[in-house]
């Protein structure tokens, strides 16, 4: 008569094991870094491995630290701060703006490479040439990313806003019609409109509007893992690996690397 | 299905002539939609059907780096929600069958209070209570909102499964088991509870069907379940529409088989001698607790 | 307990959650009337004479049934809407994208729940007995006329309390329109927590009481109502 209860009872204490097993696991001796999956040209998953210009530089690094392998995990914008503050990653390289507000939760190595806030149109667009003409148009652009919102504010509130989680889906909106203009980083833009579904259907404005400087993401006050990251990017820079990386990702989309490029690292405190 | 045969007389000539007309104009007119789709689909600015949207489709990385790791997420977590939530539902239905006033009480609140909330609000406040609270992280922080989300639910909904399962046996069950001195907890643990856990195997079954739907809503605290694998893949491939028809298909195929296999075991519990008199279904809805009990 | 209310008094300052809270509203009642039509429809094809017409009804709650409502609001928006360039605004309209997330969304909800509401509609007409049909049948009404004035009516009545089920579960899953971004009390949760982590519990009680006055009397109102609707036989 009990047999029903022992089952469950015995899968309850299974899945209970089970779950607590996934929650542990995974420390096998590889240095974690925090990536995106999901950006073209910056941090994408493909097949079983991850391409990108951050990809690029996390490996450099990495590999300029010591560590023999790394151990790719995704690090969502909300999450990011909270992943290092709880040694869930020992570095992150995910399109990572240096910001005071960041700062005082977390420390930041680099910056390894300028970008800043552009837009993102159909190819045949000629109305929108920069942020001044976005009031009465389609905005898009991802939910939790104050940049959208912050734009909006700026230029009199006019566009309406609309807000995925994912940057595909506002392109795929703006080919298709429903929407105007994208707006974000130019580095993710460029990693866009270089797909060939999208080629000769949308182009970058190329007015870029702010300052965005990666950083690498470490644990607050590990002044000394910045330095050794330093080093290791001045290094990457020096050898010619930088320019290529930036290259081979960043280069065939027409992103302009500009006279910030390649950035001196700040220092360290 | 009588009611189908009653509902309508065996047609005569004209009858059969009518309606093998509309018959006709009803076909015509659903293909006629599933037309405008599939040329809708197909425009050339952004044909859909084109082969390199399809291609990476058929590689087998997608499915190795992509669909299936997202797949057993999905199932991970939907086994692990049914298993807890069966647990769960189990306390809280011998909760609301207490023989003690506040137990019932207490028990009756929470689980219309579980019941009320949308699956999407507990996983939200779970997956941050996660990060926040239990000071957990990255992926099994969205595996434990996931998991805490369903469980919650389905526990409520079990809960009432269980409830109305012990209501619908037979009164003299309980009062043999009385009758030779059992206690209240007795009777319940050892008479009721075996019988109406059995009638309602085909209900978890289904409920589980209705778990593994949920668990896509995991995408919203970004846990990688499979419709999260789907729209990574892709985003390099701009293969969004082909991707989740391929993924609705996944979804429908293992959720119809469950289906299957419920109805099945519902229909031999019905046929065997040994078994309960009472099966608790729950075929119609979403929310089985309030289905009315057959 | 009184940092609670002031943490919710701070929330409903900060956030339009009476605004929030009317467009949950909104999205169930244009969603149930749609998806009850829908629905209807779905059900005559099940118990239809004509073969073709009843396979493409099974076939309908069977697809959609077994499909997470994730996908279907996907399929419509990022689908209909966004790949295929369909708009049911004007184009020009100052609020096309708001209303377009609307009405797809709202499309959503109904094709997925008239399933359910089909489902609970057969299980009514299920409870009309026999005789009933025959009688219809007896003086002389074929199969639409008996369907409408005499089947239908009683099976509506026999279909409340899962009809009403279905309208509970559809005002809970207007949450998941939060993925196309209508302003919803789940989208705004998710806004809130991302600025206000502090408040995590007064968020949560906020929003799922806001759920609970919803859906609470709801479940009253139609274990009530089929008592009172009850076919005396």
């Amino acid at each position: 008569m009990f047999k029903q209860l022992k089952v469950l009872a015995v899968a309850a204490v299974m899945a209970l094991a089970a779950g607590s097993l996934t929650a542990c696991s995974g420390d096998d001796g590889a240095v974690k870094i925090g990536i995106k999956f999901d950006q073209p040209g910056l941090g994408q998953q493909v097949g079983n491995s991850y391409e990108g210009f951050d990809i690029d530089v996390a490996n450099f690094v990495a590999k300029e630290l010591g560590y023999e392998s790394v151990e790719f995990v995704e690090t969502p914008s909300a999450q990011r701060e909270t992943m290092l503050q709880s040694d869930q990653v020992k570095m992150i390289f995910a399109t990572y703006s240096i910001t005071d507000e960041r700062k005082e939760k977390v420390s930041f190595a680099g910056p390894y490479i300028i970008a800043g806030q552009d837009l993102l149109v159909r190819a045949d667009a000629t109305d929108i040439n920069g942020p001044e003409d976005l009031p009465g148009k389609r905005l898009c652009s991802v939910k939790g990313s104050t940049s959208a919102q912050n734009l909006n504010d700026k230029y009199g509130g006019q566009a309406q806003l609309q807000e995925y989680d994912n940057y595909s889906k506002c392109v795929e909106a703006l080919a298709a019609g429903n929407i105007d203009v994208v707006s974000t980083d130019n580095t993710i833009l460029y990693g866009f409109a270089s797909q060939d579904q999208y080629k000769g259907k949308i182009k970058v404005v190329g007015e870029t509007f702010s300052e965005e400087r990666y950083g690498v993401g470490i644990k607050k006050g590990d002044t000394e893992l910045c330095n050794k990251i330093n080093d290791a990017l001045t290094k990457m820079v020096e050898s010619g690996e930088w320019q290529a990386a930036a290259d081979k990702y960043l280069g065939p989309a027409g992103f302009e690397l500009g006279a910030d490029n390649p950035p001196t690292p700040d220092a360290c405190s | 299905m009588s009611t189908q045969t009653v509902l309508f007389d065996n047609p005569g000539p004209r009858a059969k002539l009518l309606y093998r007309v509309v018959g006709v104009v009803g076909v015509i007119i659903l293909l006629g939609i599933a037309a405008v789709i599939v040329v809708a689909l197909g425009n050339p600015d952004n044909n859909q059907w084109a082969p390199q949207k399809w291609l990476p489709l058929l590689e087998p990385v997608t499915w190795t780096a992509y669909l299936l790791p997202g797949l057993w997420s999905t199932l991970s977590a939907a086994v692990c929600a049914i298993v807890l939530a069966a647990v769960l539902g189990l306390l809280l239905g011998m909760g609301r069958l207490s023989s003690v006033t506040v137990v019932r009480g207490v028990c009756g609140v929470l689980v219309e209070f579980l019941r009320a909330v949308p699956v999407l609000v507990m996983m939200l406040f779970a997956y941050y209570f996660a990060i926040f609270g239990l000071h957990i992280f990255g992926r099994p922080a969205t595996f434990f909102g996931v998991v805490a989300g369903l469980t919650l639910y389905n526990g409520a909904v079990i809960a009432e499964l269980i409830r109305s399962g012990v209501h619908s046996l037979p009164k003299g069950q309980r009062e043999a088991a009385l009758a030779v001195g059992m206690t209240h907890t007795q009777t319940l643990v050892t008479v009721l509870l075996p019988q109406a856990v059995t009638a309602m195997l085909p209900s978890l079954i289904s409920q589980l069907v209705v778990v593994l739907k949920d668990t896509a809503l995991g995408y919203m605290i970004s846990y990688s379940e499979l419709l999260r694998a789907a729209q990574t893949f892709a985003t390099p491939n701009a293969n969004l529409i082909p991707t989740l028809m391929v993924t609705a298909v996944m979804f429908i195929i293992i959720n119809f088989s469950l289906s299957m296999v419920a109805n099945k075991l519902e229909a031999r519990l019905r046929r065997s001698r040994r078994g309960p008199r009472v099966v608790v279904t729950a075929d119609v809805i979403d929310d089985p607790a309030e289905a009315p009990t057959k | 307990m009184g940092e609670l209310f002031s943490g919710m008094a701070t929330l409903l300052e900060k956030y339009d959650v009476l605004g929030a809270f009317w467009m949950t509203i909104k999205l169930t009642v244009v969603a149930a009337v749609g998806s009850l039509v829908i629905g209807t429809v779905v059900a005559i094809l099940r118990v239809a004479p004509i073969g073709a017409l009843r396979i493409f009804g099974t076939a309908y709650v069977n697809t959609i049934r077994n499909t997470p409502l994730t996908l279907i609001v996907f399929f419509f928006a990022f689908g209909f809407m966004n790949t295929l360039g369909w708009s049911i605004a004007p184009r020009d309209s100052p609020t096309s994208l708001a209303d377009n997330n609307f009405w797809f969304g709202v499309i959503g909800l109904s094709v997925y729940h008239a399933a359910f509401v089909a489902e609970a509609l057969r299980s009514g007409i299920n409870t009309v007995p026999a005789g009933q049909a025959e009688a219809a049948r007896a003086i002389g009404l074929s199969f639409m006329p008996a369907l409408t004035n005499v089947i239908l009516p009683q099976a509506f009545r026999g279909a409340i309390a899962p009809l009403g089920t279905t309208l509970i579960a559809l005002t809970k899953n207007t949450t998941v329109l939060a993925t196309i971004g209508v302003a919803e009390l789940s989208y705004i949760m998710s806004g809130m927590l991302e600025f206000n982590i502090s408040l995590l519990f007064a968020i949560f009680v906020l929003i799922a009481l806001a759920f609970v006055i919803l859906t609470l009397p709801m479940g009253f109102f139609f274990t009530w109502l089929s008592r009172r609707l009850v076919v005396q036989r």
